[in-house]
């Protein structure tokens, strides 16, 4: 299975990149696992990207936990916390 | 309810004057209008660009409008939210909420705004004399909204 996953604000110009498909062996994932994947990649990615630096996480536009399960085709977005209004 | 998310600037009266236009329940419209600061963390800021994430943005603010239906009164309801490049002085942000009585107007109006601050997807870049800097999260914008819990 295949997710596309964005990037926002702060993040993305920390880790240099707007968005990407991330796959996943078998039907079904997880944001841990998720995480986990982008974690392994080091360097900006394991200080920068995960929730441990205060990162929020939305699947398919809707805010989301660590245990949020992913499917195919799924939007994962993942941004600092937000400061509008 | 009506729910904008724009580049372009809004008229707030004329705005304040369409909320329950038509509806002669609504006892009291209360609004709320953010504008953009030339100082923050004791630093002037001459230029702030909000970022946000398009397909999410109007769905979480509908969201918020809902919850706070769900609490109070809420006869109509209009929530517009600036993006793109703004200067000190423009206007940012519009809530207006039209009850039958002030106490729900005020009230669903400041849980609107509370929950912008913490849970709508956007993202504010201030252009100060040092250079640009990703505006850091509020602990007492947290703080505002935990209060409704």
């Amino acid at each position: 299975m295949k997710v596309k996953v964005l990037y926002f604000a702060r993040l993305r110009e920390a880790i240099g990149l707007e968005s990407e498909f991330i796959e996943f062996p078998g039907e079904k994932a997880s944001i841990a696992a998720l995480l986990d994947v982008l974690r392994k990649r080091g360097g900006k990615w394991a200080t920068e990207a995960g929730v441990d630096s205060g990162n929020r996480l939305a699947v398919n536009q809707q805010l989301a936990g660590l245990i949020t399960p992913l499917h195919d085709g799924d939007e994962v977005a993942m941004f600092p916390p937000v400061t509008g209004g | 309810m009506k729910i904008l998310v724009q580049q372009t600037d809004f008229d707030a009266g004329a705005e304040l004057a369409a909320l329950g236009a038509s509806d002669a329940s609504v006892g009291g419209v209360a609004c709320f209008i953010g504008r953009v600061r030339d100082i923050n963390e004791g630093g002037g800021v001459s230029g702030m660009f909000l970022e946000h994430y398009p397909a999410m943005t109007s769905k979480a603010i509908a969201d918020i409008v809902d919850k706070a239906a769900e609490r109070w009164q809420v006869l109509d309801a209009t929530v517009i939210h600036r993006v793109g490049q703004l200067q000190p002085l423009d206007q940012i942000v519009f809530v207006g909420v039209a009850s039958g009585h002030r106490g729900d107007a005020f009230a669903a109006c400041e849980f609107i705004m509370d929950f912008l601050k913490t849970r709508a997807p956007f993202w504010k870049k201030e252009t100060t004399p040092q250079g640009e800097r990703w505006v850091e999260a509020r602990a007492s914008d947290d703080t505002a909204a935990e209060r409704w819990k």
